[in-house]
């Protein structure tokens, strides 16, 4: 019962008039940027870093928390009527959303997108504050090698998870950690990888290596492929559902839930797996197998609740052990640190009022973005039709504002140059961005702990797995890195006949 | 030596359409029509649909006109794509729609077809819906 006392004190913050607009900003942001491809919530809350300085962490947060959300709304706006996803958690969304928009139905898919991203992201954050005081009671036992073994879990499934290649996950998450080891190391004080530079010598900005790496890096590709065929925009009026969709859709809504939250909150990362998997399962368990291909409400309904409720699932790690399991988590890591809170056990203890302010603002942001998307999601869709280099000038501008008000320095503008050419080159040459931004936010961190394991062991290799929880994390690791391969070696023939089927269906 | 029209899935565009096919008949000649986008913003409803872009076809089939269908994405503005196809192909004749604009329309935003009655190397015929 004590969470739910702490919940009504949270709501008490959130409901402040003042944190109710910065809750309202954040869901409209955030809708906006899930809405247009290729800008996502992580590279909005990079570039509203800045903010940090003159904000309140509390309000701050709110508003990161609310695009966070809000990109989940948003991206399934323009999977479902242009096919184009705005955002990775949205791609399995465009399968079934797209041919039932083509279909005449887009009105149902945006309405049961839009409700059931409500309903698992009101379950999701009951279970997040339920779940994150239980979580911290293990967390305050955990010692060094534990978090290091977390950490190295959080490292190893965000980059052979995710994307598709695992070697080119593995070389972003160590252009990640290289880039994290730049500066004065904690512990002898020897600086490290600043070649005499003493700018370097207080590490690099978390904020202009992640306004670089998404802003810049993103900007500059667009650059290069700007000119391109207009895609077709399928037109409907505001999201309805009849009482047979509610039918259809109330049980994938709960399953997606079921299956969206605990893949959030363990640190295996993303919202791409569960979205897939609520696929699959709904297409196993429908009564109009018929449909799928086709554009069953089923195949939107779960994987859109899905995506929200793993995105409620995100925040337990992030504020229970500081471990972000996504980009927008890492980015919202690297807001606390600038603030100088460390996200761990001791939060809720130490910053009861922002943890469970944040928590309750998100309930209130969820109604604020089903009340704005169920009447306005084909308003959303005209953002689409901002000329792109007017779009991107904007970013840019944001974006050098932003590396220069980190410390007043031309030096970080020269910086956010050289990175943002990093990040275009991980762009061209198909490096994932995500690893090396939870890399360089994650990297010292895990290295702390490290080192303190092996001090408090005397340098033995044995302080890193001594304890029963990070073995036990070890033999997770070694899973996740082993069974994927044999899986798939195994389902090759069945995947060779899934696209056939997809083809079938146009 | 052929006829240029620039077309927009507009009532404009239609007005634009039918006049060229008249003057296309009357002058015996083939022709082009031209739609293009600068391909920058995900979504221009000015750079037509398929189905849109078949019932044109549709329409000229109908008409008996020789003719040519054009769709580019050049990144270059309306006006600029249609006169250097004029130029290109020794046009006799451009024709293209004009809309009502706003005071405030005027003053802010260019216009494309201001662009090409000063600029056309040939007569150009303006049609209004």
């Amino acid at each position: 019962m004590d969470a739910l006392t702490d919940l009504l004190n949270g709501f008490a913050t959130a409901a402040h008039p003042t944190n109710l607009l910065y809750a309202f900003v954040g869901v409209l942001l955030g809708t906006a940027i899930g809405v247009l491809p290729g800008i996502g919530p992580a590279m909005t809350i990079a570039l509203l870093l800045p903010l940090t300085y003159s904000l309140e962490p509390t309000q701050a947060f709110i508003m990161f928390a609310g695009i966070y959300y809000g990109g989940m709304y948003g991206g399934s706006t323009t999977s479902i009527l242009l096919n184009t996803p705005g955002e990775s958690a949205s791609v399995i969304t465009a399968i079934e959303g797209n041919r039932m928009a083509r279909a005449g139905r887009g009105a149902a898919a945006l309405a049961t997108a839009a409700i059931g991203s409500f309903v698992a992201g009101t379950i999701g954050t009951l279970c997040l504050a339920l779940l994150a005081p239980q979580v911290v009671k293990l967390a305050i036992k955990m010692g060094a090698p534990d978090y290091f073994a977390v950490m190295v879990l959080a490292f190893i499934a965000v980059t052979t998870v995710l994307g598709s290649s695992k070697v080119r996950g593995l070389a972003a998450l160590a252009i990640g950690l290289l880039i994290g080891l730049i500066g004065i190391d904690p512990t002898s004080g020897q600086q490290r990888l600043t070649l005499g530079i003493p700018e370097l010598a207080d590490g690099i900005d978390v904020v202009v290596v992640a306004v670089a790496l998404f802003a810049v890096g993103e900007a500059m590709w667009i650059a290069a492929h700007l000119r391109r065929t207009p895609v077709e925009i399928i037109g409907v009026g505001a999201a309805r559902m009849n009482r047979n969709d509610w039918r259809r859709s109330w049980k994938p809504w709960l399953r997606g839930t079921a299956i969206g939250f605990p893949f959030g909150a363990v640190p295996a990362g993303g919202a791409e797996i569960p979205t897939f998997l609520s696929y699959v399962t709904e297409k196993k368990l429908t009564k109009h197998p018929e449909e799928f291909g086709k554009g069953a409400i089923e195949g939107v309904a779960g994987p859109e609740a899905t995506n929200n409720a793993s995105a409620a699932g995100g925040l337990v790690p992030l504020l229970t052990l500081g471990i972000p399991t996504t980009a927008t988590a890492a980015v919202m890591l690297g807001a606390f640190q600038g603030y100088g809170i460390q996200p761990g056990p001791r939060l809720l203890e130490t910053q009861p009022e922002l943890v469970w302010g944040l928590v309750a603002s998100l309930f209130i942001g969820n109604a604020i973005l089903l009340a704005l998307n169920l009447p306005l999601a084909p308003m959303w869709a005209k953002l689409l039709r901002i000329p792109r280099p007017y779009l991107y000038a904007g970013i840019l501008f944001f974006a050098s504002i932003g590396a220069y008000a980190a410390n007043l320095s031309t030096f970080d503008l020269w910086l956010l140059l050289v990175l943002g050419a990093l990040g275009f080159g991980m762009r061209r040459f198909g490096l994932p961005v995500v690893p090396a931004i939870i890399g360089i936010i994650l990297g010292p961190t895990a290295e702390e702990q490290m080192r303190r394991a092996l001090q408090i062991s005397d340098g033995q290799l044995s302080g890193l797995y001594n304890t029963w929880f990070s073995k036990a994390v070890y033999v997770v690791i070694l899973l996740v890195v082993v069974v994927p391969p044999i899986v798939g070696r195994l389902r090759t023939p069945k995947k060779t006949n899934e696209p056939q089927h997809a083809e079938k269906g146009e | 030596m052929a006829i240029i029209v620039g077309y927009v899935p507009t009532s404009e565009g239609m007005a634009a359409l039918d006049s060229a096919i008249e003057e296309a008949r009357l002058r015996d000649q083939r022709l082009v029509v031209v739609n293009s986008s600068r391909g920058e913003a995900l979504v221009d409803k000015r750079f037509a649909s398929h189905e849109q872009w078949d019932s044109v076809e549709d329409r000229l089939a109908g008409s008996g006109v020789e003719h040519e269908l054009k769709q580019l994405v050049e990144g270059k503005d309306a006006a600029d794509q249609i006169l250097t196809l004029a130029h290109e192909i020794n046009a006799e004749l451009i024709v293209i729609g004009l809309r009502r604009r706003s005071a405030v329309g005027k003053l802010l935003m260019g216009s494309q077809a201001q662009t090409i009655l000063l600029q056309a190397e040939c007569p150009v015929l303006a049609v209004k819906p």
